[in-house]
């Protein structure tokens, strides 16, 4: 199939690439980018481990077009720790035992950023049903619970707390 | 108050960073320059002969680089010495559908796949055995000629005198379990990639390099040497991060030798990595099992005797199996104090992938029918199920009947916790209808005794370096994946060195690098990478103290590591004003603000301080430094070898199931159960696990919620669905592994004994935990509902079936009239069934398939 040129937003920064109207955007994020942050567990979004938001909305890129991406912000898991620092919430991911292998990681993290950024106060039952989309193998999310409350509260003293 | 600095505290991963980030390299992630990639083509039939294969075509195909057969590598190999029976590709008979036959290699994944289509193979299909009580009545066409009546192995132990604990046992219970079997999917799918260096001598293919998602990087490099007839100097094996294992990367899978034998063909770095579908054909998974148990006490609860003959399904090659039926029986000891046992063991060959290790190897299936049956003779005597259990308690330290060594046993503390925690004693017998409470114990080995290789050699080796400024460097075989052994052994060589944790840097698992260390398997990495990791420490600490003793005129016994300093044992090290502000940095830790510490002390100050004498303390960088000018340089080695009394009785087979010590676990399950639909809730589990000590408690309770979890998920949903061979459910929704809204609350409750023998006392603690888990909740059924299940998992057609049962109902069955071949729900799901050119073609009758044989067939 022939490529074509598309314009994808990524983390704040603009990529001209050309790729076949049939890539996935996990392909191209991982192949022809070098973003491997996103993982590949299943190929039919059904575990989760490709989760990015497109607009603010957590998705699975291994069933998404890359080339109906263009003109939207997509960020991944590169895209959430700025300025060197860890987010609150991938710091309290390490320290809440959030992470175990971590391959699931960046999905989940992804997501968490989407549930968040439209609850920031979400009750355990909306924190189970958003990390629903996504699967882990190792940890019974029991963990990722804690490390999900510690990471509100930390943001929010962050908030409070003056400049 | 604990004498510890590092260790027993709450610590982050050392990895844990690159983990939230995405920066962390898994084997898929990594490329190298000309990287071709490989795919895999697999059978379609569970059991035939090769006639032909034809690949021309396929090599004709623009793109494809090269084509792999089976007499590119034919030399046999298998994790166990005893069970070399697989080829890296098929020579001449394939034995399960998705057994491996050829592999392309080409520029891209698209046009590997197109070249698989072309790939021409004539097939001769033989009679396939799927069960396993009727593929040992088989004279015919054996899966292996070797084997007759396809048995893999048998064992037949006798401990004690199991006839006449059963003439005085009171009561007896005699039942057949079944568990069906069960598979790791660990998130991250099996990839490996390999790259050959050309030698500059001989201008040809020279040392071959190969990334890998293995639990066990020298075992790999060990089968590698055998199937591609290279020394093992020539080989290095690295193991990049890698995404879960749960004993799925536990030996060397097909990909692993494909990868390999495709780079040396292809002349170029090839990567494959499997399609989730792939992975549950590489399976390697806990088999099923078919247990018959039986069960004598006398009225006041104690065991007298215990007969289990076990039967696994064990797929199409040996993998592990000969050490899991081996574990079976084994385990039945040192949980209890059981004074007779008899075990019949069979391990059957099936046309189906190949069973091997999975997180409570051997130990899970067993226990689910042992627990169970316990509860029901504790109801037959009304005895308290929690009772019972603590009747029957071995007296450690102790060698129990079929020759295994206990030492510590917290066994006891658990039941007491779990019981006390879940208000066991008030609760139990009083919730509402349908709901109830079980319980179940369980326990498994800190790593194995006696290595699958024999030898003399050490299981783990550990090297430490520390240079000037106090960087140490562990070098270890141990391989993290993801359980926190790269954590573990940065705490134990920081808390016996007495200095920071951010000093510590861990290389591991680089064959080129690190020493041999037999892998993460069967528990062992703690107790027994643990124990070498801390034997290098004391070396190099040994070291320092020689050297910091001299310039401080005492004996370096008198020395006290910690926080940093070196300082003589009862004095507190007087910290000079002008160095206060240094010293203070120095012992906050580099965690607060970045820096580094070690680079303190520095310049003038340091060579101030060497000036001053005598003085009661130093810092650990001066201590490294002395150490250095009086050594020349700073190394140790610290190595593990699991002593003599602990490998077991001498009995065929009593190799397996000894271990240095055993890990112990007691579980409260509480469950509802809905009559109507027969679908079971977990509400919340209690799980309580004697770990030795907690190194890491927020890892050591990740691991006991991740093992009940998994246990929950066998118990209730997980199962491998198969129909004439076929995996029916090869992916993750249709295979059900538990989401977030599924799963339970999980009660971690650490228990500590303080292992004699195990680094600081550490047990295990990632796999004990399991087994529980099933039969607690099978008993939670029982006291919710008042039936016992014995066949796993508990869906609510087992229910239903066992609750229509109880009321003598008609049963109903609910698979009746459904095509196997084309299952509706799947097709709906959009699943795995709906697949094109990704693996083998499903079924003869796969309408997909139809096409594409006639097509490949007809034009030409």
């Amino acid at each position: 199939m022939k490529k074509e040129l598309v314009e994808l937003r990524i983390n704040g920064r603009r990529h001209e690439l050309a790729v076949e109207p049939s890539a996935l955007l996990l392909d191209v994020l991982r192949q022809d980018l070098g973003l491997t942050g996103s993982k590949r567990g299943c190929d039919e979004s059904s575990c989760g481990a490709c989760t990015v938001l497109l607009g603010g909305v957590a998705m699975m890129s291994c069933t998404l077009l890359a080339a109906s991406c263009e003109g939207q912000e997509i960020t991944t898991i590169e895209g959430v720790s700025q300025h060197g620092s860890l987010a609150a919430i991938q710091k309290a991911y390490g320290d809440w035992g959030g992470a175990q292998c971590g391959y699931c990681t960046p999905g989940f993290i992804m997501t968490v950023k989407s549930l968040l950024a439209e609850n920031r106060d979400p009750s355990e039952g909306d924190v189970r049903a958003a990390l629903s989309s996504n699967l882990c193998r190792c940890t019974g999310y029991s963990q990722m619970y804690e490390a999900i409350r510690a990471a509100i509260a930390a943001e929010a003293h962050e908030a409070a707390s003056p400049k | 108050m604990s004498d510890f600095s590092i260790i027993g505290k709450a610590t982050a991963m050392v990895d844990a960073a690159e983990k939230t980030t995405g920066g962390g390299k898994y084997t898929d992630d990594l490329s190298v320059p000309g990287m071709l990639v490989g795919k895999i083509l697999h059978s379609p039939y569970p059991h035939a002969r090769i006639r032909r294969i034809d690949s021309s075509r396929a090599e004709k195909l623009d793109g494809v680089v090269a084509v792999v057969v089976g007499k590119d590598a034919p030399n046999p190999y298998g994790i166990l010495p005893v069970g070399h029976d697989e080829h890296a590709l098929a020579l001449d008979k394939v034995r399960y559908v998705g057994d491996n036959v050829a592999c392309v290699v080409a520029v891209s994944e698209a046009v590997a796949e197109k070249a698989l289509e072309l790939v021409d193979i004539e097939y001769e299909v033989l009679p396939a055995y799927f069960d396993p009580e009727e593929s040992m009545k088989a004279h015919t066409d054996l899966i292996h000629d070797n084997k007759p009546g396809n048995l893999e192995k048998d064992y037949h132990h006798v401990f004690g005198d199991p006839d006449k604990g059963f003439a005085e046992a009171d009561h007896i219970a005699e039942a057949r379990f079944i568990a069906n079997e069960v598979t790791h999917a660990a998130m991250e799918p099996h990839s490996t990639l390999a790259s050959f260096e050309l030698d500059p001598h001989t201008g040809k293919l020279g040392r071959l390099t190969v990334w890998s998602s293995t639990q066990v990087p020298y075992y790999l490099q060990h089968k590698l040497s055998l199937v591609l007839e290279m020394p093992m100097a020539q080989i290095r094996v690295i193991k990049p991060l890698v995404g879960g294992g749960f004993g799925g990367k536990s030996e060397v899978i097909p990909l692993e030798i494909i990868a390999a034998v495709a780079a040396r063909k292809a002349q170029a770095p090839v990567k494959i990595t499997y399609t989730r579908e792939e992975v549950f054909w590489a399976h390697r998974g806990r088999p099923r099992t078919i247990i018959d148990l039986k069960t004598g006490i006398s009225n006041d609860g104690a065991i007298t005797a215990v007969k289990a003959r076990v039967v696994q399904d064990g797929g199409a090659y040996c993998s592990y199996g000969v050490v899991t039926i081996l574990y079976s029986g084994a385990l039945l000891g040192a949980l209890y104090d059981i004074p007779n046992i008899q075990y019949d063991g069979y391990r059957v060959l099936t046309n189906k992938p190949a069973c091997g290790a999975m997180r409570g190897h051997g130990t899970v299936n067993v226990r689910f029918a042992f627990e169970s049956q316990l509860d029901e003779l504790a109801a037959k005597i009304g005895m308290d199920p929690a009772q019972i259990r603590q009747r029957n308690l071995l007296k450690p330290p102790c060698i129990t009947v079929n020759g295994l060594r206990v030492q510590s046993y917290g066994l006891p503390e658990c039941i007491e916790k779990t019981v006390e925690r879940s208000g066991w004693k008030e609760r139990r017998g009083k919730l509402p209808k349908g709901r109830g409470l079980g319980i179940a114990c369980s326990h498994y080995v800190s790593g194995a005794a006696n290595s699958i290789i024999r030898s003399d050699m050490p299981h783990s080796t550990v090297n430490i370096k520390i240079d000037r400024d106090g960087g140490v460097v562990v070098y270890t075989g141990a391989s993290e994946i993801g359980q926190g052994s790269d954590t573990m052994t940065a705490q134990i060589a920081a808390e016996v060195l007495g200095c920071s944790l951010p000093r510590v840097r861990v290389i591991a698992a680089d064959t080129d690098l690190t020493p041999i260390d037999i892998g993460s398997y069967s528990s062992r990495v703690t107790f027994m990478a643990g124990n070498a990791t801390l034997r290098a420490a004391q070396e190099v600490k040994k070291r320092i103290a020689a050297a910091a003793a001299k310039k401080m005129n005492c004996a370096a016994e008198d020395l006290v590591f910690r926080d940093d300093l070196v300082f003589k044992r009862g004095s507190v090290p007087p910290v000079a004003k002008d160095q206060a502000e240094e010293v203070e940095v120095t012992q906050a830790g580099a965690s607060v603000s970045g820096r580094v510490e070690g680079q303190i002390l520095r310049g003038s100050l340091q060579q101030k301080r060497k000036e001053e004498d005598p003085k009661d303390w130093m810092t650990f960088e001066e201590g490294v430094v002395a150490a250095i000018d009086f050594h020349g340089a700073l190394t140790g080695t610290g190595s593990y070898a699991p002593p003599p009394d602990a490998r077991g009785g001498k009995h065929k087979g009593g190799g397996v199931g000894p271990s240095p010590a055993y890990s112990y676990s007691a579980q409260v399950a509480e469950v509802s159960v809905d009559e109507d639909t027969g679908e079971v809730t977990v509400h919340k589990v209690w799980a309580a696990h004697d770990c030795g000590r907690a190194l890491n408690p927020v890892a050591v309770e990740g691991q006991i919620i991740g093992s009940v979890w998994m246990g929950m998920a066998q118990a209730l949903t997980e199962e491998m669905i198969w129909n004439d061979g076929m995996l029916m459910n090869a992916g993750m929704l249709e295979y059900r592994s538990p989401s977030a809204v599924e799963s339970p609350e999980v009660e971690p409750i650490i228990v500590e004994s303080i292992d004699p023998e195990g680094p600081f006392g550490a047990k295990e603690c990632s796999e004990g935990s399991l087994a529980a888990t099933i039969p607690a909740i099978s008993n939670a059924i029982y006291d919710a509902v008042g039936v016992r299940l014995h066949e796993s998992p508990f869906t609510p057609e087992r229910v239903l079936a066992a609750l229509r049962a109880k009321k003598n109902a008609k049963s109903l069955n609910l698979t009746e009239g459904v095509d196997p071949t084309c299952p509706l729900r799947f097709r709906e799901h959009g699943g795995s069934l709906c697949f094109k050119g990704k693996g083998p073609k499903r079924h003869a009758l796969d309408p997909a398939r139809r096409d594409v044989s006639s097509m490949i067939g007809g034009a030409d």
